[in-house]
């Protein structure tokens, strides 16, 4: 309640938080939420359940009374099983002891490398679309946010070129998330090397949020930190969300040279102290037999992304072919609708949710992301239904 | 395995077409390919799985040890083929362990099966002994869950 002489509640609020929009994607939800019978092609995680001897270990766990604070690195038997993991699947060393730090999701992971990084006015690039919440964790953390737009032309993939015009003498990071929330695109070898030449050259840091690497479906993922030369200027997140289908437990972890963990480490004791003890036990048994648990998934969603990218090829949907993750983020601007009105009324007439691309950034009007993280069933289904609301809009 | 059996072995409906998007190949690939299966006898059935419980029929089922003789030529086949003729029995497995055959017989009810085991079963040359074990529910059935679906418990739209 306001009273006389006292500034409104909406004024004290820091301006660096206030100025920052709510997420496009929670003014969707709202609107979904109402609505009955929806398919939902606007799900960000994965619609298997987390592998039950996953679940069953976290039974065990609660059982046995692992309910207590652990060391704030996180159980050093974890960090030695994500050691191992990590270097045998992207084949770059870390030491359990000193670089790997556990955290709540790669989403504190990425705050915190952010909050221990960045001095006030330093810049941060990183490239659009992108996930919805890079730009405002570079706010709160006093960066400045300097968007390079990818392009469909291009497979969303992001270039030395587009870099060399965005970096400044302030330019501190490089901040990488491939595959890609919400385009699918991926980065070969290749490609990296072209970024880490220019990371290198410009004496940047390079924060790789790699969340969605299980998942690439034609050939290998290639994670910037085993680029020679890059490990030592890189922090690379990672967590059990999506391959284990673990969103839920809200587990993720960092990697990086010691005295940048460190760093990290003080602002998480400080302000997270631990992540969850069940968490941090049930990320021990899903890395125990990590490939048979993987497979499976990954050959689904393959199936299901050949399934996805046919239709909208026969639709005549110009799609940049989805390369990893579980999304494809189709070109819609030949319909003359902005992303959000397609979306609604892709909603409101067949009942089928896509988000509107703009929630990833400016440059992702004109599109919409189709999450494919459901059942071939209602990908089908959804397909049809699109098809029908295209000849109408057409 | 090949993943045209693993999609067919998860859901034998799934069409050709459905298949061949799946798989990113031509349809007459996957026809042809089910045919060959077919064929050379790697498929050799298609069938429903029911949850025989919820229809509440009448029939038991009993889960059987058998040890037998293997004999000099052919060793434990002949015996087992011969006894995996029976309509009765559903299935039939050699194991290894304390008894050489396990099979499972089913029957409209308790004496019929019981008065299989002890006048089919157990008098054929080369059996020594049988041990009966009736199966009271089924939770799992080739990796199918008994229970109900449960719904999906995640939001509608997530980042």
């Amino acid at each position: 309640m306001k009273t006389n002489g006292s500034r409104s509640l909406p004024s004290r609020i820091a301006d660096h938080v206030r100025d920052i929009p709510r997420s496009g994607i929670r003014d969707f939800f709202d609107i979904v939420s109402t609505m009955q019978d929806v398919i939902s092609l606007g799900i960000g995680e994965p619609d298997f359940d987390t592998p039950w001897h996953v679940r069953e270990a976290t039974v065990f766990a609660l059982e046995r009374g692992a309910t207590h604070y652990t060391s704030n690195l996180g159980y050093l038997e974890l960090r030695r099983a994500i050691a191992g993991y990590v270097r045998r699947r992207f084949d770059v060393g870390y030491d359990p002891e000193r670089e790997i730090l556990i955290t709540v999701g790669v989403s504190e992971a990425l705050d915190l490398a952010l909050r221990a990084l960045l001095n006030p006015g330093d810049e941060v690039l990183y490239h659009e679309p992108c996930y919805v919440s890079y730009r405002a964790t570079i706010l709160f953390a006093h960066g400045v946010p300097r968007a390079v737009t990818t392009v469909a032309a291009d497979g969303f993939r992001l270039t030395r070129a587009l870099l060399e015009r965005q970096v400044t003498p302030r330019t501190k990071v490089l901040m990488l998330n491939f595959p890609n929330n919400p385009t699918g695109a991926v980065m070969r070898r290749a490609d990296l090397e072209e970024l880490a030449a220019f990371a290198v050259a410009h004496d940047l840091l390079v924060i790789t949020d790699e969340i969605y690497a299980e998942l690439t479906y034609d050939g290998a993922h290639t994670s910037i930190a085993s680029l020679p030369g890059l490990r030592e200027r890189t922090i690379f997140l990672h967590g059990f969300s999506k391959a284990w289908a673990m969103t839920g437990y809200r587990l993720g972890y960092a990697c990086g040279p010691a005295e940048l963990i460190e760093a990290m480490m003080k602002v998480h004791q400080y302000t997270m102290l631990c992540a969850s003890s069940l968490g941090q036990k049930a990320a021990i048994e899903a890395l125990a037999r990590p490939e048979t648990d993987l497979e499976g998934m990954v050959a689904e969603y393959r199936r299901r992304r050949n399934v996805v990218a046919q239709a909208f090829d026969e639709m005549g949907l110009a799609c940049s072919r989805p390369l990893g993750a579980f999304y494809a983020f189709p070109d819609i601007r030949k319909f003359g609708l902005s992303s959000k009105d397609f979306a609604l009324r892709l909603l409101q007439e067949e009942k089928v949710a896509v988000v509107p691309g703009s929630a990833f950034g400016a440059c992702g009007e004109g599109h919409v992301r189709c999450a494919y993280a459901t059942s071939l069933e209602n990908i089908r289904e959804a397909l049809t239904r699109l098809r029908r609301f295209m000849g109408r809009l057409a | 395995m090949d993943e045209l059996l693993k999609i067919l072995q998860k859901n034998a409906l799934e069409s050709h077409e459905n298949i061949a998007r799946m798989l990113n190949v031509p349809a007459a690939e996957v026809a042809r390919r089910v045919a060959a299966y077919e064929q050379d006898g790697v498929i050799r059935g298609y069938q429903a799985v029911l949850n025989e419980d919820q229809l509440e029929l009448d029939t038991v089922t009993a889960v059987i040890e058998v040890k037998v003789t293997p004999e000099r030529e052919g060793g434990f086949n002949r015996i087992a083929e011969r006894i995996s003729r029976f309509p009765e029995v559903r299935s039939a497995y050699l194991m290894s362990g304390t008894y050489d055959l396990l099979i499972f017989v089913e029957g409209p009810n308790l004496q019929r099966v019981a008065a299989f085991v002890s006048e089919k079963l157990a008098t054929i040359n080369g059996v020594l002994s049988t041990s009966t074990h009736f199966m009271l529910k089924t939770y799992k059935r080739l990796g199918v869950l008994m229970e109900s679906r449960h719904e999906d418990e995640r939001l509608t739209v997530t980042p």
